[in-house]
Formats: C-alpha cells, structure tokens, sequence
C-alpha cells in the first residue's frame, strides 16, 4: 500500500489562480522521494494539502490510507511537516517550542525523546535559549525537531537546505538517511538535482501545476547524464562520410556540425575512437563542444511533449 | 478530544503571561490607584454617595469590568492573532487538532488572565475603599463568564484582523466607549431620561449593572435580564466561532 496516495489534486486558490491542476503522487512507505521543481511549480501547495493547511478544490489525498479531509486526525497523527519559510516564536525557548509541538499532537511528554532529538540535531546546548538568538541554519534545525517531535511516519520537509551552508546540508541529508533508517517515509521538495541525486531514492518532477515524471534516481540520473559532442567542421558535409559510418552522428547546422550523443556515465564514451576516425578521414575541425540537457531542458522537453499532446 | 493539546495550547500562552508576570501585575494595580486618585478623590469629593453607596465604593465593580473586558479581548486577540502573523499558524493548522480545541486552548488561557488581572484589581481597590460583596457567588459567575464571553470575541478578531491597526481597531471603536458609556463610573439613573433609553441598547450596561449588583445589591436592570444578557452574548460568540469552524474563514485558504 502506497503511504501517501495522491490522485487529481487540484487547488485554485481565491485569487482564482490555478496552483495544482490535477496532480498524481504516490509515495511509498519508507522511500526517500524528492519532488523537483521550478519556483511556483506549485511544491509548496501540494505539500500544504495533504497537511491540511490549504482545502484542495478537487482530487483526493490520503496518507496510511486515511482520507485527509474525511480522516483528518488520523492522516495528520502520521504527518510531520518543515515549512519552507521558517516560522517561530521569537521569544519562546527551544525545548519549550518543541515540547509544545509534541503535546499539540496529543502525545504526552516525553523529555528523553526531546534530548535525543535535540542532540541529534546538535541543539543541545541551545536547549534553553530563546529562538531569536539562534542562527538561521539553528531555527531550521529547531523546525525539524519539532516536527520529529510527534514521531511521525511521514514527514515533508519543504526545501530542507535553502540558504544552509554546505557541511549543515550534508549533516541535513545524514539525518534524512538516519530517518528513514527507522522507516520514516520522507518528502522533499528542491531545486538542486544534485540534492536529489544525493539522497532520494525517487524523483518527482513538478511544473505549472503537474507532476510531469515520477522515476527511479538512477533512470533519470541516466538521462541526465546524456551529453553530446558538436563537432564543428572547416568545412561543410553533404553526408557522412563512409568511414565514419559505425559511430552514431548525425550532421546540423547544414553541414557545418557532427553531432555525437553519448553517456557520460558510462565506461566508454568512445569519443577517442570517433576522434582519431574524424582525423583518419581527413576532415579539418575547427571546435569541439559538449553539451548537457540541464534540469530546465528536462523541464522544456518534457513540457513540450506534454503541449503536444493536448 | 485532543485534550493533550488543548492543555499543550493553554500553557504555552499561559507561559507567555508568566514571562511578563511583573508587567501583567504592576500595570492593572498602577492604573487603578490612578483611577482611585482621579475619580475617587476629585469626583468623589463632590459626589460622595451613589445610591447610598460612597462613590468611590461604587466604581470598583465598574472598574473591574472595565479592564477584565479590555484584558480578555487584547489576550485572545494577540494570541491568535500573533500565529498568524509570525506563521507559527501552519502547526496549528497541520496538527491532529480542531477548531473547537484550538479556541478552547487559546479562549481559556486568555480569560485566566483577564480573571487574575480582575482580582488583582479587585485586590488593589480594596486597600483604598470598603468593598462589600453581598453575593460572592454571583459576583464570581459574572466574572468568568465576562471573562470567557470577551476573549471568544477577542479570538474572533484576532482572526478577523489582516493587520496591527484592525486588531486595535474593534477594542477602541467599539468597545472602549461601550465601556464608559455603560455605566463604569455612574449609575444610568442619573442620566437624562432621554439618554437612560440610549442606555439600555448598549450591552455593557447589563453587565456592570448586574455585577454591582452582585457587590452591592444595586442595579440599574433586574439582575436576571442582566445574567440573560451576557448568556446571549456568549452564545452569539460561539454560534459566530462555530461558523468560523465550518467555512476556514480567514484560517485556510
Ligand atoms: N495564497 C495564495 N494565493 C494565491 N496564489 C498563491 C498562493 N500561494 C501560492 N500561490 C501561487 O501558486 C503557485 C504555486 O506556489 P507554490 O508556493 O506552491 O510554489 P513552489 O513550487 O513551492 O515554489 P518555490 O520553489 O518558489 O517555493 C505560485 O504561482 C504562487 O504564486
Ligand atoms: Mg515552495
């Protein structure tokens, strides 16, 4: 059974912008998915209705197969969220804030569990100080602890490692690993491919309000880490020439330009094999380029297709 | 019920009070000594006895009111107001708790307050005047209910107001003058007959009068009218906080 199910999210907010149109999820139990995508791709509301902050306008959620608007307790007994903007009580003390954030989930009080949490988050020492006194990076590590607080079963972390420094994003994707040790299914969303290649176990990619792909790490890791040579020739091709004929290239720009594809992942590239057969058959090369489809071409290439389906 | 939350919501405001213990306490004694000097000494000088009460006996339970109306409202107010604001709100609004909890939560911890800053004054009234209270029962009643009815309608506008300004903006209109015109410092029989008429559309009036009456015995309107007055008030805070519950009016979008 899939922890968190999503079918035909839509929500359009009163200012009668459409943020989801229709978004399919699901995201199974102890899995690490990260959800990718632009700025107002519409991360933020998708994670805000299956916690019940924003009423979805059409579609259903449900999380441990419970419906989130019908079985609300249940479905947010299981749910811990980090909002992407960092919210606290400036006043209010560390422990105290998570503490409190335990009992609002009907969980009595537990201070052992706090400690560990609050070590594991290296907040010990700033147990009993008051929020505004801690830095950035602190009060997004006091956000997370009062959302393991509650132990949930799942938890969103929107955008985890915005405006952290490089050793607190990789303690970050530690304690996501340790979490989902103990079986926590885990949501991010960024806009880093390479978070996501560093933690996720899935990838889901979300723009204008759907998700245009859910696939393993590695496949899209593989897409990704398609590359091609340019070739730019002194002079113009009418074909390819027959020795060049094992390789697979293709002829642009009128003549002017081989093109090679081939996966920079992989063992061989046989770039140097296609080299040496350019010069053995005497074409003069004016430039060589590599070119990498990036995130945003991803994004284009699959929107286009998604267009032209309509 | 999540009753684990509700007392989670009641001592994390209540802990906010208690970290300004020393303002919450000093600033009701302080006012109301200055009220005992203004009123008590320069009006009462002149007008010495009300209804064969002396007159600075006879604004306690006006007094009381006064700031345990002006307290309940400014509590639930900020408190809910203040989530919004700063967006601590989202844990609220994601958390296994409903509405009922959260106002239960949040209205309670409020008219705590108000009812300890009541009987702080109360206390501080009594070094200046005799104070008598002939139904303590009833005067004890009064209190809570005040104190519960006004910060569910300070909970109503703390999520009404979009900002600073519309929170103050209820209070100081409405019922800051409500307060003065109601009765607090003067019996409604000595008003014009014309105005004793205005008199009886304002609802604070029923209020203080049936609270003096618990102290005193005087009213300006039977006490039962006066009890069914503030019951009608409460109900219509809560019937207003139910419909807040079934839209998500100004709480989700
Ligand atoms: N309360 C709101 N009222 C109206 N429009 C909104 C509201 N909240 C968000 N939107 C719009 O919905 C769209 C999606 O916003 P959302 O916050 O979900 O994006 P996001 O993917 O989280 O972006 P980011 O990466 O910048 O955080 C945006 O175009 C945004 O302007
Ligand atoms: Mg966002």
């Amino acid at each position: 059974m899939a922890m968190v199910e999503i079918r035909g999210l839509r929500k359009t907010y009163d200012s009668g912008f459409e943020a989801l149109k229709g978004a399919d999820l699901q995201i199974e139990e102890g899995e690490i998915l990260a959800l990718l995508g632009p700025n107002g791709a519409g991360k933020t509301t998708l994670i805000s209705a299956v916690c019940g902050i924003t009423m979805p306008s059409g579609g259903s959620i449900r999380v441990g197969g419970h419906d989130v608007v019908r079985d609300w307790r249940a479905a947010r007994d299981l749910v811990g969220l980090v909002p992407q903007e960092i919210s606290l009580e400036p006043f209010e003390k560390v422990a105290n804030t998570v503490r409190f954030s335990r009992g609002l989930f009907g969980k009595g009080r537990d201070d052992a569990m706090i400690e560990r949490i609050l070590r594991r988050l290296s907040l010990w020492d700033k147990r009993d100080s008051p929020i505004r006194a801690l830095s950035g990076g602190m009060k997004r590590r006091v956000l997370i602890a009062k959302a393991l607080s509650h132990e949930p079963r799942v938890l969103f972390l929107d955008e985890p490692t915005a405006g952290v420094d490089v050793e607190l994003r990789r303690d970050m994707w530690d304690i996501v690993r340790d979490l989902k040790r103990d079986g926590v299914t885990i949501i991010l969303t960024t806009h880093y491919i390479e978070e996501a290649e560093a933690i996720a176990d899935r990838i889901g990619v979300i723009d204008k309000g759907r998700i245009l792909l859910v696939e393993g790490k590695d496949n899209l890791m593989r897409r990704m880490g398609r590359k091609e040579l340019r070739i730019e020739l002194a002079a113009p091709l009418e074909a390819i020439p027959e020795a060049l004929h094992g390789h697979d290239l293709t002829l642009e720009e009128g003549g002017n330009v081989l093109v090679y594809g081939y996966d920079s992942t992989a063992e061989r590239t046989g770039i140097g094999r296609l080299m040496a057969a350019v010069a053995g058959a005497g074409l003069v090369v004016r430039d060589v380029a590599t070119r990498q489809d990036s995130l945003e071409d991803i994004f284009v290439g699959l929107v286009a297709r998604q267009e032209d389906a309509a | 019920m999540n009753l684990t939350a509700i007392a989670s919501i009641y001592r994390f405001e209540m802990a906010r009070f208690f970290r300004t213990l020393v303002q919450g306490f000093v600033s009701p004694v302080i006012s109301t000594s200055l009220y005992f000097v203004v009123f008590g000494a320069a009006i009462g000088s002149r007008i010495d006895q009300v209804e064969g009460v002396s007159y600075g006996a006879f604004i306690v339970p006006g007094l009381i009111m006064l700031s345990v109306i002006t307290q309940a409202i400014s509590n639930a107010s900020f408190g809910i107001y203040f989530p919004k604001f700063i967006g601590t709100i989202y844990e609220l609004l994601s958390a296994p708790v409903n509405f009922l909890e959260i106002v239960i939560g949040y209205v309670g911890a409020a008219a705590t307050k108000a009812l300890f800053i009541g009987l702080v004054i109360l206390g501080t009234a009594s070094l200046f005047v005799d104070v008598t209270i002939l139904h303590p029962g009833a005067m004890l009643a009064f209190l809570v209910l005040t104190c519960i009815s006004f910060a569910l309608m300070g909970f109503i506008i703390g999520i009404w107001a979009s900002n600073f300004e519309q929170l103050q903006l209820v209070p100081l209109l409405v019922v800051t003058p409500l307060i003065f015109l109601g009765g607090a410092f003067y019996s409604i029989s000595m008003l014009p007959p014309a105005w004793q008429t205005v008199a009886l559309f304002n609802p604070v009036v029923y209020l203080i009068s049936g609270f003096r009456w618990s102290f005193y015995g005087l009213a300006d309107v039977p006490v039962g009218v006066s009890l069914l007055a503030i019951a009608a008030f409460t109900a219509l805070c809560l019937a207003f906080i139910w419909w807040i519950f079934r839209t998500g009016w100004r709480i989700r979008s």
